[in-house]
């Protein structure tokens, strides 16, 4: 599994990305199929359906306690590491089921990305929290040229590069976020999940975050939670809107184009939550 | 609705008004630190004071004697130094390794409870206990004799409960975060512990390994009853090699009547002393070398 891994990070590191593009503009990364995900006894999202569009943005959004970050953690088999954490239904990433028996959740994560809501830098330099994802995942080309490249693709180099030595935690806010964006494209997943990035960030350095991920769509697919409907609008191509019914249970309203989501939504309830007459 | 039962500390409070009653149990908390380090204070002056003197180099490279003056600490000394270095060796990956099996990689259930209470209790077992278990075990039973490796075992047995105690609350104060992370790139379990919470709970971790040296350290009970020698009259070359430590020697000294061996005593209590801060002051360095390291 690693040296798949292995050869498949040199690949993309020696060669330029393959094209994506190339299935069509339309084709899905992912699809969730009535998804219902668990924390022992307690269903935290029921029947979500929702296709996630190759080198898009997907946004989801919600009022809290409606499942957005579970549901964003079973894209990658993080939801499973949870207490209790158990799915029923279908996730499917390029057409195959990730819950199959034969996935390894490991690898999996090594080609779904994430980035979480406060900003979580390893308490080491800034070089080896982008090496060290390379490492386990068996890399074995010039080190520093992959780490110089994924803190290019996080427009971070700049700022960083008189002092790779120093420690992440010596980062702004801002900067570590971004830090963990490129230490998530250091290993070249295909999807990037964002569970709220901005969120514990000011104003400035979200701006920054979100024309990073307008950049970065042009090589991967991006799933973003976030709990701010202007930066779903500024963002996304789509966007899903969750709610929580009477069992506290999430559910998906409405999944559409992040256009028409804003402009004309089709059901009553999105248009309360999204123009702010929600209760 | 009933007004709340008065309680000791609102009653003062209402008494002396807030200013002061703050003062009082800022006082009070500040006279109980004082008194503990008042006695450390007067501990350490009186022993510097009886055994200073005595400690000099001829102390240091002496075996023991009939005559106070002639005696010296060298088999002790080396004796203690062996002993530690290998229960350092013997408790440190176990004590770790234990650690770190229960606290990420064990589920919660009645055994891992079991195991837990059990680690709680043995912590308070009298250290005698562990001697006449080493003596079983270790001395009679593995047929090691009262030898340096039967000691380190027995002393081994003895601070792996605080070790993995320590340990465990070392690993605890790394935030999930750390863990999530690493895995979300793609680390396994073990990955993720080893390269990043491992080491970041590792000033933590290197407090619990300097506490448990220091109880070793000074331990005589468990070591006079798995055998170890009182008068020792060579340096120990090899694990297998009989053997006594600086608080045996210490204990062996105060039991006799001369005012001689009583100095004796306090300057091997100095020895001792020294010896200890030297091993913690090797952990205190790779904490600090940790510590630097991290923040959050």
């Amino acid at each position: 599994m690693t040296t798949i891994t292995m050869r498949r990070i040199e690949a993309k590191f020696s060669q330029k990305p393959d094209n994506s593009m190339s299935n069509g503009s339309a084709s899905k990364v992912m699809e969730v199929r009535n998804l219902d995900a668990y924390y022992g006894n307690f269903r935290a999202i029921t029947d979500v359906n929702m296709p996630m569009r190759r080198n898009a943005v997907t946004a989801i959004i919600g009022p809290s306690g409606c499942g957005k970050s579970t549901l964003v953690r079973c894209l990658n088999r993080m939801h499973e590491l949870s207490a209790g954490g158990r799915i029923e239904g279908q996730i499917l990433f390029d057409g195959e089921d990730i819950n199959a028996p034969e996935v390894d959740p490991v690898e999996l994560r090594s080609r779904i990305g994430m980035v979480f809501q406060k900003p979580n830098p390893f308490p080491k330099s800034i070089y080896n929290n982008i090496a060290f994802g390379l490492k386990i995942n068996g890399f074995r080309g010039n080190m520093a040229e992959a780490v110089e490249g994924s803190l290019r693709k996080a427009a971070l180099w700049d700022e960083v590069k008189d002092r790779l030595k120093d420690s992440a935690l010596s980062l702004s806010g801002g900067q570590q976020q971004r830090l963990c964006i490129a230490r998530a494209i250091a290993i070249e997943p295909e999807v990037i999940l964002m569970d709220e990035p901005c969120s514990a960030l000011d104003p400035i350095a979200t701006l920054a975050i979100e024309d990073l991920i307008r950049e970065l769509k042009e090589q991967y697919s991006i799933v973003i939670v976030t709990h701010n409907m202007q930066q779903a609008a500024r963002v996304s191509d789509e966007t899903a809107f969750l709610m929580v019914g009477e069992d506290r249970s999430g559910y998906l309203v409405e999944f559409d184009s992040t256009e028409k989501m804003f402009t004309n939504p089709s059901h009553e309830q999105t248009e309360a939550y999204i123009t702010g007459r929600f209760s | 609705m009933n007004a709340p039962p008065p309680t000791l500390i609102g009653e003062i409070t209402a008494k002396l008004g807030k200013k002061w009653s703050s003062w009082l149990f800022a006082g009070l908390a500040i006279s109980a630190t004082g008194f503990g380090v008042l006695c450390l204070a007067v501990l350490l002056f009186v022993v510097a004071r009886d055994g200073l003197g005595g400690l000099d180099w001829n102390f240091i490279t002496s075996f023991p004697s009939r005559k106070p003056e002639d005696a010296g600490i060298l088999a002790a000394l080396m004796g203690t130094l062996w002993v530690m270095g290998l229960t350092c060796l013997f408790f440190v990956p176990v004590g770790v390794g234990a650690a770190i099996y229960l606290e990420e990689f064990a589920r919660r259930n009645w055994f891992t409870k079991l195991i837990e209470t059990n680690i709680s209790t043995l912590a308070g077992v009298p250290s005698v206990v562990y001697g006449l278990l080493g003596l079983a075990v270790f001395v009679f039973g593995m047929n090691l004799g009262s030898s340096i490796v039967a000691a380190a075992a027995t002393l081994t047995l003895l601070v792996l409960p605080i070790t993995i105690v320590a340990s465990r609350e070392g690993l605890r104060s790394v935030p999930p975060s750390m863990r999530e992370a690493a895995m979300a790139l793609g680390a396994t379990k073990w990955q993720a512990v080893w390269h990043q919470v491992l080491p970041a709970g590792m000033p933590a971790v290197l407090t619990g390994i300097i506490l448990a040296l220091g109880r070793a350290i000074g331990e005589t009970a468990p070591l006079i009853a798995m055998g170890a020698f009182t008068s020792v009259f060579f340096v120990p070359t090899s694990p297998t090699d009989t053997f006594t430590v600086l608080p045996i020697q210490i204990f062996s000294w105060v039991a006799r009547p001369l005012p001689g061996f009583q100095e004796n005593a306090a300057s091997g209590i100095v020895a001792l002393l020294i010896v200890l801060l030297l091993l913690n002051s090797v952990a205190v360095a790779l904490r600090y070398m940790y510590a630097r390291r991290r923040s959050w």
